[in-house]
């Protein structure tokens, strides 16, 4: 098993990393949850987060949206230091995140729920709108209507999703990805997923289903006890599922 | 337990669309679906939490279809929601004592029922025992792992010593380790239960369902085996997405 390591990055040679995050030490209720993960994401890169529950996955991603402090450490995202910036503004910097929980406003509309987050990238392109996450959520079609609360677990997760894609993010961050999704939105959303590399848009994926984080995704980190211990390109990851399923419990 | 002709029309949706089912003693029944195919509403059905539209729910040969939640909790209808549905600052045992005592007496005077002393303790701690969490019965609910929490909504459950589980997706969220022990936990529970199991990880229902039952638009598109279901062309196709050409 690879020691673990203080900093875990693998930025492409030559590129300057979209999101740079350096030592980031996060403590939660007094305890050290993150204890030094660094990690960067370059354009168009999809990155998959794994590791047991408890790890400091979800803390991370809340870290680098400025949801919850790092105690020590510093983010960079677009060229700007966000260590100390406000959620809002690290969002607008181009984020979209669809949280575990998922995070529906209850009392909007789906089309609320979809529209209110909508906003093209600073450059004006706009490649999702409603009617292209409808494409690829049809099951949203039939309930455009309905209130956040009528929904069902999964369906309330396609929204989420969804609302995440129409801000046009330079990165997507999924937390539990497909969690209460049928098999067969499971397959939809790692296709669009898959498609999203061709879009010049990033990713950070967490999923409880390793091989799909490993089939989708062109890097994986894994984090035990807050470090990274493990980080390279998906496809060598592929090949020491020996040592990845030691260290994911499987 | 038994629905005939099931439906839940509300609003112009039909949520849950005649269906008719049976879950037997000793037993896990699966209930798996696309999403929004009704397969929560009619776990809400069973316990109570809504009413039909039409249509019968049965309890062993009773018809049950007008009692609310609570009556039923009482006949032996227990039920585990999607969302974590713990009090976090509870120690895992008084969220047992609690559920023990408002299945008994309601909700008057739950809070005293948590801490205090009298009925419902032993009930408490025996679903602790039963669900292998005996040992974090002092810890608060909100402290525990995701795993952990789920587990303590499945001792809760039998903490009002049901002879029927509604389980609602108990395995999300969950890592490898936390899925197996749920599964040992699920099976052990079916030899003195009938569980309905509705859940999305088909490795986990294939591995530990007797009967499945698939749902499209609140009506059931299959019911059968496992082996059954797994060879059933339209399921792999409008479920599994599986090319089945």
């Amino acid at each position: 098993m690879s020691q673990p390591r203080a900093a875990g990055r693998t930025a492409v040679a030559g590129v300057q990393p979209w999101l740079q995050a350096e030592d980031l030490h996060t403590d939660l209720s007094g305890s050290p949850v993150l204890r030094g993960v660094s990690l960067d994401v370059c354009d168009g890169e999809a990155i998959g987060l794994l590791g047991r529950n408890g790890m400091g996955k979800t803390t991370l991603i809340r870290t680098l949206l400025g949801l919850v402090r790092a105690r020590r450490g510093r983010i960079r995202i677009a060229g700007r230091d966000c260590t100390a910036e406000r959620t809002e503004r690290i969002v607008r910097l181009g984020i979209g995140y669809a949280p575990e929980g998922r995070g529906i406003f209850p009392n909007l509309t789906v089309r609320e729920n979809l529209t209110m987050a909508a906003r093209p990238r600073p450059d004006g392109t706009c490649h999702w709108t409603l009617e292209r996450v409808l494409e690829v959520f049809p099951a949203l079609v039939r309930r455009l209507e309905f209130g956040g609360q009528r929904l069902s677990g999964g369906e309330q997760q396609m929204l989420a999703i969804g609302r995440a894609l129409m801000a046009n993010p330079r990165l997507l961050i999924l937390d539990e990805a497909t969690e209460g999704l049928a098999p067969i939105l499971a397959r939809e959303v790692w296709s669009v997923l898959a498609g999203l590399r061709h879009a010049t848009m990033a990713a950070i994926v967490v999923d409880r289903n390793f091989r799909s984080v490993l089939a989708h995704t062109d890097r994986c980190v894994v984090l035990q006890k807050g470090q990274v211990v493990l980080d390279g390109p998906s496809a060598d990851l592929k090949r020491r599922e020996a040592e990845l399923t030691a260290l994911l419990g499987v | 337990m038994r629905t005939h002709d099931v439906k839940l029309h509300y609003r112009g949706l039909k949520a849950v669309d005649g269906v008719t089912m049976e879950l037997a003693s000793g037993s896990i029944h699966a209930l798996i679906g696309t999403n929004g195919a009704g397969k929560s509403t009619l776990v809400g059905l069973l316990s109570g939490e809504y009413w039909p539209s039409d249509g019968q729910v049965e309890l062993d040969g009773m018809d049950v279809t007008d009692w609310r939640q609570p009556r039923r909790s009482r006949a032996g209808v227990g039920r585990s929601y999607q969302h974590s549905s713990v009090f976090p600052q509870l120690s895992a045992l008084e969220n047992c004592r609690l559920c023990a005592h408002a299945c008994r007496h309601g909700w008057r005077h739950w809070l005293g029922a948590a801490s205090g002393g009298g009925a419902g303790l032993s009930a408490a701690q025996a679903a602790l025992e039963r669900t292998g969490l005996a040992g974090v019965g002092a810890h608060p609910a909100g402290a525990l792992s995701h795993g952990t929490r789920r587990q303590l909504e499945i001792a809760m459950c039998l903490a009002c010593q049901p002879r029927i589980l509604l389980l609602d997706e108990p395995l999300a969220g969950m890592g490898p380790e936390e899925t197996e022990r749920m599964l040992a936990l699920l099976q052990s529970l079916r030899h003195d239960h009938a569980i309905l199991l509705v859940e999305h990880d088909m490795d986990a229902v294939f591995r530990v369902a007797d009967r499945i039952t698939v749902m499209a638009d609140g009506q059931v598109l299959a019911s059968g085996s496992p082996a059954q279901i797994r060879d059933n062309a339209t399921v792999r196709t409008a479920y599994l997405g599986e090319d089945t050409a």
